[in-house]
């Protein structure tokens, strides 16, 4: 990685501007050509050093229900929850966290009904507890990572 | 429960959303290449783009880097116990903290006393316990609980998809 992909990566987090020849506007923004930066782009994105590119949809916004649960395994079963919570697609994300409850996930549904069903599933596959903790109000989203 | 009204604008950005999931094109003129495929003019491709920004369905048009391939491959959940009444002064401060990504108000329950959620990331454990500690001064006597839960495995991480 060198400089201008840099500065690259730090541009196009803030996003492409809506105008009628964005990457041109890239170009004389970053000195560069817009050849240059979708050839960039398009080699940080084999590489993995960008995981994705385009638009940030708030799905929230165009239907669909989630939430974020928790649950507290006993370490012996960790393994196992993990690989149960892995088959469900509804699991989007699921984290191990260093706390008493040390497996927190996000789940996506279609509807408030699907959340609260897979919440139960849960409960009855694993045998634990579970917390259940929607969001209430966002008072931010905004990833930003200085390359 | 959400009502379901269907207007064209919501079919076009269901279609949008299902073009774009995985990803723009790495094109010269991407609204080009999206105006063909939602048969519309370059124009109102824009202009549909512009009111779904402006509306907040579309955050931006942006790259999400791979943040461990920065560096940044320390992240902590924390989360506090703040007063009810300071919560829409403070939630806002803290989720307008450069180092934080994501923060929400969430419902206490039995087992679990905090209300504020605030993500953040650093290059090292040093850095996160640092913004830790900066966002506890921030919060003063309207906290009176915290703790930082760091995370220490990706366990599954498909991204959301429209259900």
């Amino acid at each position: 990685m060198d400089d201008l992909d840099r500065r690259l990566i730090n541009r196009l987090q803030l996003g492409l501007p809506l105008v009628r020849h964005p990457w041109q506007v890239l170009a004389r923004e970053l000195d560069s050509s817009s050849s240059e930066l979708l050839q960039r782009l398009h080699e940080m994105l084999c590489e993995g050093i960008l995981t994705r590119f385009g638009p940030m949809f708030d799905i929230e916004r165009l239907g669909g229900a989630f939430t974020l649960a928790a649950l507290a395994v006993p370490e012996e079963r960790f393994e196992q929850v993990a690989e149960q919570l892995h088959a469900l697609p509804e699991v989007a994300h699921n984290y191990r966290r260093e706390h008493a409850w040390n497996m927190w996930f996000v789940l996506a549904c279609s509807t408030q009904q699907a959340i609260a069903e897979t919440l139960d599933y849960i409960e009855t596959l694993t045998g634990l507890p579970l917390l259940n903790l929607p969001k209430e109000e966002t008072y931010h989203v905004g990833l930003y990572f200085p390359a | 429960m959400s009502v379901c009204i269907s207007r064209p604008e919501d079919t076009l950005a269901q279609r949008l959303v299902e073009l774009t999931q995985a990803g723009l094109p790495l094109v010269d003129d991407p609204w080009a290449w999206l105006a063909e495929q939602l048969h519309l003019s370059v124009e109102s491709t824009l202009d549909l783009l512009k009111r779904l920004q402006a509306e907040g369905a579309i955050r931006r048009i942006a790259a999400v880097p791979n943040h461990y391939r920065l560096g940044y491959r320390h992240n902590g959940m924390t989360v506090w116990d703040v007063r009810d009444a300071d919560m829409p002064r403070l939630g806002a401060l803290i989720g307008a903290q450069p180092f934080v990504s994501h923060c929400y108000r969430r419902p206490r329950q039995p087992d679990w006393r905090y209300n504020l959620f605030a993500m953040v990331h650093g290059r090292s454990s040093d850095e996160i316990n640092s913004y830790r500690e900066h966002l506890r001064y921030l919060l003063g006597d309207a906290c009176v609980a915290d703790e930082m839960l760091v995370s220490s495995r990706i366990l599954k991480k498909t991204g959301l998809r429209l259900p």
